[in-house]
């Protein structure tokens, strides 16, 4: 980080210098009218035609792409990326999604906008057949590589568990916020996976949190200060069987839906519900409930529900 | 009359060519075009040969496409096709730069009995059934080993500096590709052969294709009747100054008797570019024959030799080799592990015997393999199948959706394999050990391996409190080892794949219809 703001400010310092005076004003004048973070929903639940209105007409009822991301800023869009199969399947991150993300977040005024995972799968495939890597380049972002370990810094968790150290993908710790844009399917493992799950393609060494109780590490890594500013759960196509692989397009039902929030604890609980499942049967979800991560109970949440 | 412009046209071919083969074996961002793939794997002799014949792949008629040009040309593959060949005279070159005096050769005498021993050897362990005389000398997979082994670890050293560089700048476009080392033991052989062939060429220019290389020695064999020909011209031009054997990486020039050893000349034409009295000449022998009366009876035993070896090479061969399946199914069986009855071999390869009796282990597909999963083995295959590649779980898995390994093979060891068809293609089974899981153990959840698993065939299980385990069902694994490399326990995995010593048919995964749900949030 300081590396590359050295470069970039001793290459250009005297643009930089004129370009912060126009913008830093104007950004001081944004951030008093929009604070972030704050919204008037837990979650904000869309139906619709297609992943990318759904999330046009979602972000407009969680204030906008303003409210997460200001001028000049770098971004991580962190979708799911991990196999390589094609879009239909759903096993990754509905790439139309992923794309419209990334042109939200260049509208806001981002600097610049980066797209990876820790793939399971050969990542070159992943990137390829997912769709996303055309995606994001289409909207503009970069797509970066993760499949290297030297990409990934040691971090400690604060107060984790069992998870208390990982080694975490630069481009995260590097960014000014992160938005999380998992995709809903069930989990052999972990029964699912949503907003929380996704992390585990943020870090290297996945295989430590299979070992020292999948659940637990899970909760854990969201215990790390650096959380996403928003959760974008992607359940246009919803995988209800064989996850989080699948064997055929016949696993995946079209659900048509997509769930936004602030609070990635109660995305996931909403998640498990259109899973079919109990959120306290996600083992994960009550044990971050429990360290005060997020909410849980959907009853006492406010929800917009948006049907287009 | 000076004529240089052949060596010019030698020295261009083959650089490109060169350049070409190291790219193939380099290539780690998978960019190099698939058809010149073929063209560069079809003109290497010892790959396309055992493709021809032990394969049975009517259309790797490489090896006779070269038979015939020797014949008509002399051993123009050695100089222009074969990648060792171009290596050793880049080797060379540097040679010289070091001291002058390696790169004045003269006239030195053939190690005659040296390569016919050798290639005798060869071809007589080859008729037994075995290949790995062929593999450890064949040029063009030692040739691929020098690339596999040293070279792309320094391409990758280089690129990761540069990705270093850019990623400081935020340019991904070049990406850091972790090197990773292959067990120390299979590096002894590339060493060796590394060594061997970096001194001779080095020192004596094309030694190790006059007295090792059994390539280089059976097409010296043809070359000496070859239409066209090194000579020296008959009207007498020659004033016997002795450059064109100073200039001869092949040290085959007798120039003082005016004879020149067909059959370790390499067509490489430095001696025509040597001799600015026209001396020498490349053309056809017949011109020659009055003068050479005494040599052809020289040569006549050898060349006796060359056409019963030819015809025995040419003939039943196929079904010779079939019946020495045993001989590799022993040297295996001394080797295996405990826990493993047989290790794994590519999707195409057929099975085990198959396998070891046609691979060089050239190891193309080590280092073109998109997830590392094929490594060269140890022991594995007995130790006459040392650094021929296998399925290792532990650096990597099989991709469902990945036939590379298949497409590429020149000698027929991996067979192409429609992707369809290598999805129900079962290379291995996995085999849970549900002592050694953590959902067993330490009673939490998991679930790595069935994650991984593209048939599903290991699947999820309810164990207790919401816990699921791992089960498998075998008909439909097809062995690509996802479970395997993603299992966390340690030292021992949870789950592994054995392999098939022949490989097997998977049933398709079934696929049922999902009901289809109501419109309404469930929240």
């Amino acid at each position: 980080m300081k590396r590359r703001n050295f470069l970039k400010s001793s290459m250009g310092a005297g643009i930089a210098a004129a370009a912060a005076a126009s913008i830093g004003s104007y950004g001081k004048v944004f951030g008093a009218e929009a604070p972030k973070m704050a919204s008037d929903y837990d979650i904000v639940a869309v139906k619709g035609p297609d992943p990318a209105s759904m999330f046009d007409i979602g972000i407009q009822a969680m204030g906008g792409m303003g409210k997460f991301v200001s001028k000049g800023q770098r971004v991580v869009v962190k979708p799911n990326i991990g196999w390589d199969v094609v879009p239909d399947r759903a096993a990754n991150t509905n790439p139309e999604l992923v794309k419209r993300i990334v042109e939200h977040c260049f509208k806001a005024g981002a600097g610049e906008v980066l797209v990876f995972d820790h793939t399971c799968d050969n990542w070159i495939k992943c990137y390829k057949n997912s769709g996303i890597e055309q995606a994001v380049k289409d909207a503009g972002g970069k797509i970066v590589p993760a499949d290297s370990e030297s990409y990934y810094k040691p971090v400690t968790i604060p107060n984790g568990k069992r998870l208390t150290s990982a080694k975490v993908h630069e481009a995260i710790l590097d960014c000014d916020v992160f938005i999380n844009v998992p995709v809903l399917k069930v989990h052999g493992g972990a029964i699912m996976t949503g907003a929380l799950k996704n992390m585990m393609g943020v870090v290297w060494d996945r295989g430590f949190w299979h070992k020292n109780d999948l659940n637990q590490c899970i909760a854990d890594y969201a215990l790390y200060p650096k959380k996403p500013v928003l959760n974008v759960l992607d359940a246009y196509n919803v995988m209800l069987r064989n996850g989080p692989r699948g064997v055929s397009v016949e696993d995946v039902q079209n659900m048509q839906s997509q769930l936004l929030s602030t609070d990635w604890v109660a995305v996931d609980a909403a998640g498990a519900k259109m899973l079919s499942l109990e959120p306290k049967n996600v083992k994960y979800i009550p044990i971050a409930a429990g360290m005060g991560l997020g909410k849980m109970d959907l009853e006492k949440m406010n929800i917009h529900r948006i049907k287009i | 009359m000076r004529s240089s412009a052949l060596k010019h046209i030698r020295i261009i071919f083959s650089s490109i060519l060169l350049v070409a083969f190291v790219f193939m074996f380099v290539d780690f961002r998978d960019v190099f075009p698939a058809k010149l793939h073929r063209w560069l794997l079809y003109i290497q002799f010892i790959p396309s040969f055992l493709k021809y014949t032990i394969a049975g792949v009517a259309t790797a008629t490489g090896f006779l496409v070269i038979i015939i040009i020797t014949i008509l040309t002399g051993r123009t593959y050695c100089s222009f096709l074969c990648p060792l060949g171009s290596l050793q005279d880049v080797i060379s070159r540097v040679g010289g730069w070091f001291k002058r005096r390696y790169r004045k050769y003269g006239y030195k005498k053939p190690y005659t009995i040296t390569r016919y021993f050798i290639l005798a050897l060869t071809v007589g362990i080859m008729l037994m059934g075995g290949t790995y005389v062929l593999s450890i000398l064949d040029p063009y997979s030692t040739f691929g080993r020098f690339m596999t082994f040293f070279i792309k670890p320094v391409a990758l050293f280089l690129n990761n500096l540069i990705a270093n560089i850019l990623s400081n700048f935020d340019i991904y476009a070049v990406y850091k590709v972790d090197v990773k080392f292959y067990e120390l033991a299979v590096y002894t052989v590339p060493v060796v052969f590394l060594l061997l062939v970096g001194v001779l060429s080095f020192r004596y220019g094309r030694l190790y294709c006059n007295s090792i290389c059994p390539v280089g020695t059976f097409l010296g064999l043809l070359s000496k009747i070859s239409f066209l020909r090194m000579k020296f011209d008959e009207k007498g031009s020659c004033t016997r100054c002795g450059r064109c054997a100073v200039s001869c990486k092949s040290s085959c020039i007798d120039f003082l008797n005016k004879h020149i050893d067909t059959s370790r000349c390499v067509n490489c034409f430095n001696c025509l570019d040597s001799c600015s009295e026209g001396g020498l000449k490349y053309a056809p022998f017949f011109n020659l024959r009055t003068a050479k009366v005494k040599e052809e009876v020289k040569t006549d035993s050898s060349r006796r030799q060359f056409v019963a070896g030819a015809a025995v090479l040419m003939a039943g061969l196929p079904s010779l080799l079939r019946g020495q399946d045993q001989v590799v199914r022993s040297a295996r069986a001394s080797t295996v592990k405990e826990d493993r009855l047989y290790p794994v071999t590519p999707p195409g390869s057929v099975g085990i015997e198959n396998f070891t009796s046609r691979c060089t282990a050239c190891s193309l597909c080590i280092t073109i393999c998109p997830t590392k999963v094929l490594q060269p083995s140890i022991t594995e295959y007995g130790i006459t199948g040392m650094m021929q590649p296998r399925m290792d779980f532990k650096t990597g898995f099989c991709n469902y959706e990945c036939t590379k390994c298949s497409e590429i093979c020149p000698t027929g060891a991996i067979m192409p394999l429609m992707l369809e068809a290598k999805k129900q293609t079962q290379i291995g089974k996995a085999v849970f050990i549900r002592e050694n899981c953590y959902v067993f153990t330490e009673h939490t959840a998991c679930g790595a391996c069935s994650e991984h698993c593209p048939t599903k065939a290991v699947h999820m299980i309810p164990f207790d409190d919401f816990l699921t385990i791992p089960e498998v069902n075998d008909t439909i694994c097809i062995g690509c080892g996802a479970c395997e490399y993603a299992c966390p326990a340690s030292p021992f995995k949870a789950i592994f794949v054995d392999g098939n010593s022949i490989h097997e048919a998977a049933l398709k995964p079934e696929v049922k219809k999902l009901e289809t749900g109501n419109d309404d949030f469930p929240f």
